[in-house]
């Protein structure tokens, strides 16, 4: 069966306040690095999944990351997906 | 009359909770282990304060996979009572039995002190015969307690009178002040506050005790 890497990214939805992003923006002033406008913190998630085709390997990911891997009333997600050479 | 407490790897005001209920109030209260599915006999459940499953992913996140929380699905529709405090407050949220989210304190730091709270429905029974705007001294313990969601869900709270508690002066930057919300039934009370740590005036304080004296009253 073929063997897909996905990488799924965790993002706070824009209306919602993310103080540790803002936190790090300002130590990132401090350390002397100017111009960040804005900063947000996510989560990087990486998995390795066995499924019989592309389209199934990008639908049970996309279940986990809906159900699972981000919260939909405060996250937002993406996903990017590969089929890894045997 | 008999009360459920739930324990997931991770929860450390299960015994508070027990001792409150059992201790102060004299309600007979039993430990559920988050594998069991077994809620017979019970008239009300509470999910307790802690760090489940060490808050991994979120709070609340994997707790809501946990067998227990499947039969609490049906409990609910049945009816029965459940209470949760805390991180059972983020469990509920994160299980669709309450909406919203909690998320980082607005300003990054784990609270722990008596907050003052407002009465904001008096509509079910966790606060009934009380005044809008009575207040009551409860303590908070959370690093995660501001209330998020969406401006349609916040209207729809308040038009369906959801709002239970409001913190006076607020600690976290919950949107409208909320410190616990009810479902639409009224028969589940979620909120950040503990009032299992507010039961026994040699601690400080007894306004905790009316809320949990609610999980055996109707």
């Amino acid at each position: 069966m073929p063997n897909f890497q996905a990488s799924v990214l965790v993002s706070l939805r824009p209306s919602v306040l993310d103080p540790a992003g803002e936190a790090a923006r300002s130590a990132a002033n401090r350390l002397g690095v100017e111009g960040i406008k804005s900063l947000r913190i996510g989560k990087a998630i990486s998995l390795e999944l066995d499924a019989p085709d592309e389209a199934e390997a990008r639908r049970r990911v996309e279940l986990l990351a809906d159900r699972l891997l981000a919260n939909p009333v405060i996250e937002d997600w993406s996903l990017e997906l590969e089929c890894l050479p045997k | 009359m008999t009360i459920g407490v739930v324990v997931f790897p991770g929860s450390n005001c299960d015994r508070d909770v027990r001792w409150a209920t059992e201790g102060c109030l004299g309600f007979p209260t039993r430990f559920l282990w988050h594998e069991t599915k077994d809620l017979t006999g019970l008239d009300a459940v509470v999910l307790p304060g802690g760090f489940s499953y060490g808050d991994y992913l979120r709070c609340g996140a994997i707790a809501r996979f946990a067998p227990v929380l499947q039969s609490l699905v049906d409990f609910v529709d049945k009816g029965g009572k459940v209470l949760g405090i805390c991180n059972g407050f983020q469990v509920l949220t994160e299980l669709g039995l309450l909406p919203g989210a909690l998320t980082r304190n607005r300003d990054l730091h784990f609270i722990c002190k008596d907050v003052d709270l407002k009465v904001a429905s008096h509509r079910t029974s966790w606060l009934a015969g009380r005044q809008i705007g009575e207040e009551l001294t409860l303590p908070i313990a959370h690093g995660e307690g501001c209330y998020q969601c969406s401006e349609d869900t916040l209207r729809k709270l308040e038009d369906e009178d959801s709002i239970a508690l409001r913190y006076v002066d607020n600690p976290n930057g919950s949107l409208s002040d909320i410190a616990g919300i009810t479902n639409y039934k009224g028969n589940v009370l979620g909120l950040m506050p503990h009032p299992e740590r507010a039961c026994d005036p040699l601690i400080g304080g007894i306004d905790g005790r009316r809320i949990l004296q609610a999980l055996i009253d109707s």
